[in-house]
C-alpha cells in the first residue's frame, strides 16, 4: 500500500506523518505542493503544520496549490485523503468536507494530550477501533473550532459522519471536555462518501508507547485494513 | 502612466456572520469594561484588505468579487463588502 503525504511550505508534521507509516510498515513517500500529480498512491495524507503561515485563514492560501486539483479527483475517485489539524483545515477550506475550524473558544493554543470517543467504527478510518472506544491522542491548535450551521451539523450527526468527539477520560461528551469549542465536540468527521477524513487531533503523533500513546496508529491501520478489503473485494 | 491616470484602491470588509461566535470580540469588549468604558455593549472583530487595481475596468470589479468569495473571506463564516473609492 502506498502513501503519499503531502509537504506545503510551512507543514511540519508532514515528518511525523511519515514516520507513522514507516511504523505501520508500509510505502509512503513525499509529494511537494506544487506537484501536479497523485497516481500510484492509495492514499493522500495532508499533514499538520502552518502551511503558508496560517496567513488570511489556516489552511486557506494551501487549498489553492497545484497539488490540491489532483487531491480533489483522488477524492472524487474514491481514494483515501486523511486531512490532520492543518489538513483539516486544508480540507474544509477546499470544500472537501463541510464547516469551518475558528479559533478555539479560549483564545488559547491548545498543546495538550485530548481523550476522543470513537463515534463510529464503520469508517475507512476508524474500523479497528470500537465503538465507544476512548483514545488518547495529543493536539496542538489555536484554530481548531469546528463550526457549521445547525442544519448541516445535524445532516453530518443524522448520517453518523462524526468519527470522533471530544471526551473526558470515562468517555463522558462534556463542555468541560471539549478543548476548543466545536460543536457537538466533533473532533474528526467525514465527508459524505466516506473516504475523505478531517481530524483536528495528531493520530501521527500517538503511535508507540514511547510517545505517550500508541491510539493514533489504528487510524493507520484502519486505513490499510479498508483497503485490502476493497482488494480482496475485486479480487472475488 | 498617461496623464490623469488615477490609482484605484477598494477596501473589502470581512466580518463574521451573525450568530457566529467571536470570542475576541468578546474579549475585547470585557477588557473594555474593565478599562472603565462600561457603555460598550458589545465588539465584533473583522479584517479589511486595501486591494490596489490596475484599473477601475469591469473585469478588475469582477475579479474582486470573485477573489472575496472565493478566498479573502470564507462563506461558511464570514460575510464580505466591498467599498469602492
Amino acid at each position: 500500500m502506498k502513501f503519499a503525504v503531502v509537504t506545503f511550505p510551512g507543514s511540519n508534521s508532514d515528518h511525523d506523518s511519515y514516520s507513522a507509516i514507516r511504523t505501520l510498515g508500509e510505502e509512503v513517500s513525499y509529494v511537494w505542493h506544487q506537484d501536479a500529480g497523485l497516481s500510484g498512491f492509495d492514499c493522500v495524507i495532508l499533514p499538520g503544520g502552518f502551511s503558508y503561515g496560517d496567513y488570511l485563514r489556516g489552511g486557506a492560501i494551501a487549498r489553492f496549490s497545484p497539488i490540491m486539483e489532483a487531491v480533489r479527483e483522488f477524492a472524487a475517485d474514491g481514494g483515501l485523503v486523511a486531512g490532520f489539524c492543518n489538513g483539516f483545515q486544508i480540507l474544509v477550506e477546499s470544500g472537501l468536507l463541510p464547516g469551518a475550524l475558528m479559533r478555539n473558544d479560549s483564545l488559547r493554543f491548545r498543546g495538550q494530550w485530548a481523550h476522543l470517543r470513537v463515534e463510529n467504527n464503520q469508517t475507512a478510518f476508524s474500523n479497528r477501533f470500537a465503538t465507544g472506544q476512548v483514545i488518547r491522542i495529543p493536539i496542538a491548535h489555536a484554530e481548531g473550532n469546528y463550526y457549521n450551521i445547525p442544519e448541516d451539523i445535524e445532516r453530518v450527526e443524522r448520517e453518523r459522519r462524526v468519527v470522533f468527539r471530544y471526551c473526558d477520560r470515562g468517555g463522558a461528551v462534556t463542555e468541560r471536555s471539549n478543548v476548543n469549542g466545536s460543536i457537538n465536540s466533533i473532533a474528526g468527521i467525514v465527508n459524505d462518501s466516506g473516504n475523505v477524513l478531517g481530524m483536528m487531533p495528531h493520530p501521527e503523533r500517538a503511535t508507540e508507547l514511547i510517545l505517550g500513546s500508541a491510539d493514533g496508529l489504528k487510524v493507520f491501520e484502519s486505513m490499510r485494513e479498508h483497503q485490502h478489503q476493497l482488494s480482496d473485494g475485486a479480487a472475488a | 502612466m498617461s496623464s490623469g491616470e488615477t490609482i484605484k484602491t477598494a477596501t473589502g470588509y470581512v466580518r463574521f456572520k451573525d450568530g457566529v461566535l467571536d470570542p475576541e470580540g468578546l474579549t475585547i469588549q470585557k477588557s473594555l469594561a474593565t478599562m472603565g468604558y462600561d457603555k460598550t455593549r458589545s465588539v465584533r472583530t473583522g479584517k479589511f484588505f486595501e486591494i490596489e487595481l490596475a484599473d477601475d475596468s469591469a473585469e478588475a470589479r469582477r475579479q474582486l468579487e470573485e477573489m472575496s468569495e472565493k478566498a479573502l473571506a470564507n462563506p461558511v463564516i464570514e460575510s464580505f463588502k466591498i467599498v469602492w473609492p
